[in-house]
């Protein structure tokens, strides 16, 4: 196996090379940017639609009452686990090799949090009285329902995204204070100077510096557990057959990190190739991401079939029947295209001569994800087929264009914002990467003088 | 709910169920439907149009599934072999089930649909965002969502159908959730002409829309505190219990002569509404 990183790049080469990303853009970058934008459009024309005439059009119905937007929340909300993942819990466990990559994820748990917001907001009815969630205090002292999960949902993705944010900037003032000294005039230099806070690098700085990060780590760990299992607790705590489910917030988090990990994957493979970040986008420090991926995607398949399992033999004849609907009637074949796409694909990933191949890699890492989507589709749509009452039964819904329109939208949406961050922000650590060459120089030196591989 | 009152009444809130130590004191609705008498007619849906501004959302939109009938009748096909003509079917009205522990309450994230001391489920459309979590969660899917804004855009009732609207009930709007109140405006009206005849609401003295106009009477309503109501005594003869998950009769072999049951009782919803199985030939 080689190496993660080159212990010969000068640290002038790191600013360079990193600083180089921040650059001029490309014709090709306009042209992603526009096609971004106009899928924007599709989204906020949908909205605006819908807004205006009201639900019906996304075509839900009386017993079909959610749909793709609550699957779509869930699944940006997965996509946003990752970044913690990388940052918070491999930080704390002095995986070095996290340094070049997870900046990066990090933003993608920012910005897959901000497309998910927008959903829980698409998702309602009377979206212009999405205040009424909020506690405030008002003169009748109305309160929300603490005992909704839907609150503790407002109450976590708030959290989160709050924590995320700061999360985000406070790993990045290093290194704005690099972009600062190394960019001369305009808006930049001006944006950068106000963001780095007066960084210069003394060791008082670093020393409060490293104390603060630590702790937003540790604080974030938690909470993104929390945050998914609150998430869960929609469908756990509600009484619907195939929700009902006690074993679903381990499961939501598992497949968050999963969806997380691919989607990590395929953002990895277009930074190494956009910004020619192969010095830091290493195939060692890939093989670790998949090997990671798989892993997670173990789990995430055993926990899958631990809730088949429970539900086989319990004693629930209606979630039973549920599960048999799943993977007979209508839906049957997404029901399998996620056990396909979630279960048996990733058992490519165990292969090592897979483990490096980027185009591979790439193709899987987005066949992982709509098996991730479907996961979350399949959680809703057939559960609303098949519930407690016969009223219910076998009407199955399909969304309408509206749905589609606004789900289409907010992955351009997602590649806006995030497009928009690399091009203002280092999207590779630069101080980080500087630490881990330098370790690893250290460690080269004082290497002992024995045999053997260690 | 303030603060100080929150802390000061802490008793009143920390109850693992509205019923179990909070028992109704003048009035408890309920109903019962006897099934052996409905005849599927559909007239208690009709009515319930008329009393409560149902949008009539049109043929289209009905197969959809975005109507509104807050009372619908449900028909199940008898599965013995026999042929349509021959084969049997039985009928039932479904409605809200104004459930003593609702699914849907604890779910609402701004406490829209709530439950009064009269023993109501209530919604309140001012309050309500449009979530739908209430409907996701109730087992009967007796909950209807305004898909359009009906009252203006669709042209539901257009002049001068506009005149035919009850003025005690509010038009909704769109994005808002809906479903049965047990004619809430009748009872209101009920409730204060008694109090100023300084006595309680007497037995049919007032009725639901659906129940007024069943033409075979299947449909009782009233008070299950008042001891004189009918719609008591055929709880009691029934031997159906409000605050149960389990009826105790349903363990004795006398078990077969009582028709009376509750649907989906042993998700401990505690519904209001008990229905009295339909005696079938094939039965007997």
């Amino acid at each position: 196996m080689g190496k993660d990183i080159r212990e010969d790049i000068a640290w002038a080469q790191i600013n360079k090379d990193v600083l180089k990303s921040l650059e001029s853009p490309r014709r090709m970058y306009w042209v992603i940017l526009f096609i971004a934008i106009a899928m924007i459009g599709v989204a906020v024309g949908s909205e605006v639609y819908q807004y205006q005439t009201g639900m019906g059009v996304s075509n839900k119905n009386n017993s079909h009452v959610w749909g793709l937007y609550i699957a779509t929340f869930i699944f940006w909300i997965g996509m946003s686990h990752s970044g913690t993942l990388l940052s918070a819990i491999l930080h704390l466990m002095h995986a070095d090799w996290r340094k070049p990559i997870y900046r990066f994820a990090e933003a993608m748990t920012t910005f897959s949090l901000m497309t998910a917001g927008l959903f829980v907001l698409v998702h309602l009815g009377r979206l212009w009285m999405v205040y009424y969630v909020m506690p405030y205090p008002n003169e009748r002292w109305v309160w929300p329902n603490f005992q909704s999960p839907l609150v503790w949902d407002m109450f976590a993705i708030a959290t989160y995204l709050s924590s995320s944010v700061l999360f985000l900037y406070v790993g990045m003032i290093p290194d704005l204070a690099i972009c600062r000294d190394n960019i001369h005039a305009g808006w930049r230099k001006k944006l950068y100077t106000v963001m780095s806070l007066g960084w210069e690098g003394t060791d008082r700085q670093w020393r409060n510096f490293r104390i603060t990060y630590l702790t937003i780590a540790c604080f974030l760990i938690p909470l993104a557990v929390s945050v998914h299992s609150i998430v869960a607790s929609d469908f756990a705590m509600s009484n619907m057959p195939g929700w009902h489910v006690t074993s679903f917030p381990p499961y939501f988090v598992a497949g968050a990190l999963y969806s997380g990990c691919a989607a990590i994957i395929t953002l990895f493979i277009i930074l190494r190739y956009v910004f020619k970040f192969e010095e830091y986008m290493t195939l060692p420090i890939m093989k670790k991401l998949v090997r990671l991926t798989f892993a997670i995607a173990m789990v995430w398949t055993y926990l899958n079939l631990i809730e088949f399992a429970s539900v086989w033999y319990g004693h629930d004849q209606t979630a039973k029947d549920q599960l048999i609907f799943k993977a007979t009637g209508p839906y049957a074949p997404f029901f399998w295209a996620m056990i396909f796409f979630g279960s048996i694909l990733p058992l490519m990933l165990a292969f090592k001569r897979f483990q490096t191949h980027l185009p591979i890699l790439f193709v899987v890492s987005i066949l992982l994800n709509v098996g991730m989507w479907l996961e979350r589709w399949m959680i809703i749509a057939p559960s609303f087929a098949h519930g407690h009452y016969p009223w219910t039964w076998d009407h199955d819904q399909w969304p309408s264009l509206v749905q589609w329109g606004i789900v289409f939208g907010s992955f351009g949406w997602f590649t806006l914002l995030f497009m928009v961050f690399c091009k203002v922000f280092p999207s590779v650590s630069m101080y980080e990467v500087k630490e881990m060459v330098y370790h690893r120089s250290l460690a080269l030196k004082h290497k002992p003088a024995v045999k053997g591989d260690y | 709910m303030s603060i100080t009152n929150l802390l000061e009444n802490w008793s009143d809130f920390r109850q693992q169920h509205p019923s179990d130590d909070r028992p109704h004191r003048e009035y408890k609705w309920a109903m019962s439907i006897d099934l052996d008498s409905c005849t599927g007619c559909n007239a208690c849906s009709v009515a319930c149009y008329a009393e409560n501004n149902l949008p009539v959302v049109g043929k289209e939109k009905f197969a959809h599934g975005h109507s509104h009938h807050w009372i619908r009748i449900e028909r199940y096909w008898d599965n013995d072999g026999r042929e349509f003509a021959d084969q049997g079917a039985q009928f039932l009205p479904m409605l809200c089930q104004h459930c003593e522990s609702a699914p849907c309450e604890t779910v609402c994230p701004v406490g829209a649909t709530n439950h009064t001391a009269d023993g109501l489920n209530s919604q309140v459309y001012n309050r309500c965002v449009g979530s739908r979590y209430c409907n996701a969660n109730c087992p009967y899917k007796a909950r209807y969502f305004n898909w359009y804004d009906y009252p203006t855009t669709d042209n539901v009732w257009p002049e001068p159908m506009n005149q035919q609207l009850n003025p005690d009930v509010t038009v909704r709007g769109k994005g808002v959730m809906e479903k049965c109140t047990f004619c809430v405006q009748r009872l209101t009206v009920a409730k204060s002409n008694a109090r100023s005849a300084g006595r309680s609401v007497l037995d049919g003295e007032v009725q639901t829309a659906c129940q007024q106009v069943c033409p075979t009477g299947a449909i009782s309503f009233g008070n299950l505190v008042d001891p004189l109501a009918k719609v008591g005594k055929q709880w009691m003869t029934q031997q159906v219990e409000l605050n149960k998950d389990k009826q105790a009769k349903n363990a004795e072999e006398k078990a077969v002569k009582l028709r009376g049951y509750r649907i989906l009782e042993e998700l401990r919803t505690y519904p209001s509404v008990m229905y009295l199985e339909q005696l079938r030939e094939s039965a007997i």
